[in-house]
């Protein structure tokens, strides 16, 4: 198994598009494009799996230098025990979140989401992903968020209505620039350094001066932190993420952030290692913990709600990563699959609220928890989970970082710990209060309905039943299984979390060209 | 490195032009923005290259010092390749806006607009235990009601041959909601 695993790699995101390009083809055949996306997702995350297992018991990362160029000059494909953990994580959660949509668009027909073109950009969008976490070099970085970014640009303006095309082009605007940030922060790393390779840029960065270090270093945070939505680099997504389709607005709030918050730990530990800017780190991340969930608070829509504590809670992994010890990397990283998951969870549970009540206002929405009780406790368990209640994962990720904070223990942390743990305590009483209106409340026009309905016979029932639609089986069957999928986060944290902790202690290393020469030399061997 | 003066020099107009023209409210000035910003970046990497010098891997060069840097010319080449797939999405986008609604104008968000104007009673539905004061509600720091000047074809409701008759999601709702923006195209 070992032998085959370097050409694995490529397979991750060749698989992606490949499937793209079949599902383009058979847009007509919706049935096709579903098997083809749901076996192209499931083969990438055994291929990840895999990966995993391999990078983790063989202690040593991957290398893959494309079409064979010597290793600092070509492209090259590096697989660690990070990259691969994500890989998984996010083919689990697009392979769910595949699922849910497949379920509503079999129930709802073209009208809001035409299928044609949802499944090629979804397969593009998980390429890009991919793409991102396996990068060995910036410029494979900048790739692959191009081509995830153009994918969600076709979906967040799914349908082109006018409530999307108008958010959408937020949205839009706002990744160009940051993606022109980006490029330009390459392009002056190469004029400093000579090189876009990640380690060989890390190995010479002790070179440069401190000033230029610190230019490249913030021009590159700049870029990474609109993408992660770093306060107050956060305004645009809770504006343009809640009209996209529900399934979309999932993938995107579990994942697109996260990618930049990798690219930022990718920063923060492997490519500046000796520069660092943690307190304003430390600062940036109070903020945009506090000032994200003050915003979850004010809202009355579920799905602004938890695009404000999406922000919010970008802000712990922030800190984390300002922390720098080992522990704490590890924390975070434990952190950021927590927060994949639930937040992923939630926004399908609201898809599936905004389906069964017709709207996701927690003004209007009443009586859920007696019409819908499944969705009720498809809805509570990742909330409590987010808001921090133990024994949840979300209450391990954060009592792991504070106690990485505490050992560090100057009053810098004990003031962002208090932050952290008031901005917990706020998401759980957004969070609660969406639940007392929208689920607890009780519903007084309901028995009026019913009265009016049986005063007017048979045919308003028909009116009712299209207001408030089923909702098919397989939508509540996915959210199901990502809920399980946060508990089992909970259950198996003690593995999980060793993993993040091998994860911490290898990212603070320094590397160097000659041991990642060495990795793809290992993967040479093979036959 | 020597670079040229005369290429930074441009590339920071072009960077100066493209910001100035970004932060316009018209996505037509939104995307010329776009369009020089993305070749002042070009055009950093291609500053970044160095001095320029014979093409490597034709075997013309003496010494390896007589060479072009051929990698920033890549990543040049590829990054030119994403603005161009990028822009043409863009104009799309556009035209899609200007079919809606006849302006290709970024407009306010709907949901900020009435998380503003939301009423004490539904503030009062939120929370029962506490009592706002509604004394600051009128001091906002957006641009409602600012105006702005969107790029509108020249005389397009009184064009016949430019109808908005393309397919569109919802149109007896669209219609209803805004006779005054239809009344024009449809009388010509």
């Amino acid at each position: 198994m070992i032998e085959i695993a370097p050409a694995l790699v490529p397979l991750l995101v060749t698989l992606p598009l490949l499937g793209a390009a079949i599902a383009l083809i058979a847009g007509r055949h919706r049935k096709t494009q579903v098997v083809v996306s749901v076996t192209t997702l499931t083969a990438v995350l055994a291929i990840a799996a895999v990966l995993l297992y391999v990078v983790d018991v063989g202690d040593q990362p991957i290398a893959v230098s494309v079409g064979g160029w010597p290793i600092p000059f070509g492209i090259v494909l590096y697989v660690d025990r990070l990259a691969a953990l994500l890989v998984v994580v996010s083919s689990v959660v697009l392979l769910a979140v595949l699922l849910f949509s497949v379920g509503q668009g079999a129930a709802d027909g073209d009208d809001d989401t035409p299928v044609s073109i949802f499944h090629p950009s979804y397969l593009i969008l998980g390429a890009g992903i991919f793409n991102a976490f396996i990068a060995g070099d910036l410029f494979n970085l900048y790739v692959g968020f191009e081509i995830l970014l153009v994918a969600s640009y076709v979906l967040i303006t799914l349908g082109s209505t006018e409530s999307r095309i108008r958010t959408g082009v937020v949205y839009i605007v706002v990744s160009l620039v940051s993606s022109i940030l980006f490029l330009a922060a390459i392009a002056m790393i190469y004029g400093a350094l000579g090189t876009v390779n990640m380690v060989q840029i890390s190995e010479r960065m002790g070179e440069l001066p401190q000033e230029t270090q610190l230019i490249l270093h913030l021009m590159l945070l700049l870029a990474f932190s609109i993408k992660a939505a770093v306060f107050p680099l956060s305004f645009w997504l809770p504006d343009s993420y809640p009209t996209a389709p529900a399934p979309v607005t999932a993938v995107f709030a579990g994942l697109l952030t996260k990618v930049g918050v990798y690219a930022i730990i990718r920063t923060e530990t492997e490519l500046f290692l000796d520069n660092d800017v943690n307190q304003l780190l430390m600062w940036v991340a109070l903020a945009t913990m506090i000032v994200g969930v003050l915003g979850a608070v004010a809202q009355a829509e579920l799905k602004r709600i938890l695009s404000f504590t999406l922000v919010s809670h970008i802000g712990y992994m922030i800190f984390g990563l300002a922390i720098a010890t080992p522990a704490a990397i590890g924390a975070t990283i434990y952190y950021m699959i927590h927060h994949i998951v639930v937040q992923t969870t939630l926004f399908l549970a609201v898809g599936l609220v905004e389906r069964r009540a017709g709207s996701t206002s927690i003004l209007r929405v009443k009586g859920l928890m007696k019409a819908a009780p499944v969705i009720a406790v498809l809805y509570f368990i990742p909330a409590i989970n987010l808001g921090g209640l133990p024994p949840f994962s979300g209450f391990i990720g954060k009592f792991a970082l504070f106690d990485a904070a505490a050992q560090v223990g100057t009053p810098i942390m004990m003031v962002l710990m208090v932050g952290g743990i008031l901005t917990s305590l706020l998401t759980l009483y957004a969070l609660m209060r969406a639940w007392n209106l929208s689920f607890w409340r009780e519903d007084e026009d309901s028995a009026e309905t019913e009265a009016r309905i049986s005063y007017l016979g048979a045919a308003p029932a028909a009116g009712v039943e299209t207001e408030r639609r089923v909702i098919p089986k397989i939508m509540t069957a996915a959210t199901t299984g990502m809920v399980a999928i946060t508990v089992a986060l909970t259950i198996f944290a003690g593995p999980l979390y060793d993993v993040c902790t091998r994860i911490g202690e290898a990212l603070l290393q320094p590397v160097s060209l000659t041991q990642l020469e060495d990795d793809a030399q290992g993967t040479e061997k093979a036959p | 490195m020597n670079v040229s003066l005369v290429l930074i020099i441009v590339m920071a107009v072009l960077f100066a032009c493209g910001v100035y023209a970004m932060l316009e409210r018209s996505l037509t000035r939104v995307l010329i923005g776009f369009l020089l910003l993305g070749n002042a970046t070009n055009l950093l990497l291609l500053i970044v290259m160095g001095e320029p010098g014979v093409a490597p891997f034709f075997g013309a060069a003496a010494s390896v010092d007589d060479m072009s840097d051929p990698l920033p010319q890549a990543l040049t080449l590829t990054a030119i390749v994403i603005t161009f797939a990028v822009s043409a999405f863009l104009l799309a986008l556009i035209y899609r806006s200007w079919q809606l609604g006849q302006a290709d104008t970024v407009t306010d968000d709907e949901a900020d607009l009435e998380v503003r104007e939301r009423g004490p009673e539904d503030e009062d539905t939120m929370d029962v235990e506490t009592e706002i004061e509604h004394t600051d509600d009128d001091a906002t720091t957006d641009f409602v009601g600012t105006d702005t000047a969107p790029i509108t074809i020249l005389g397009a409701r009184d064009f016949a041959g430019l109808r908005d008759d393309a397919p569109v999601d919802r149109p007896d709702q669209d219609r209803r909601e805004k006779p005054d923006q239809h009344d024009g195209g449809d009388d010509a």
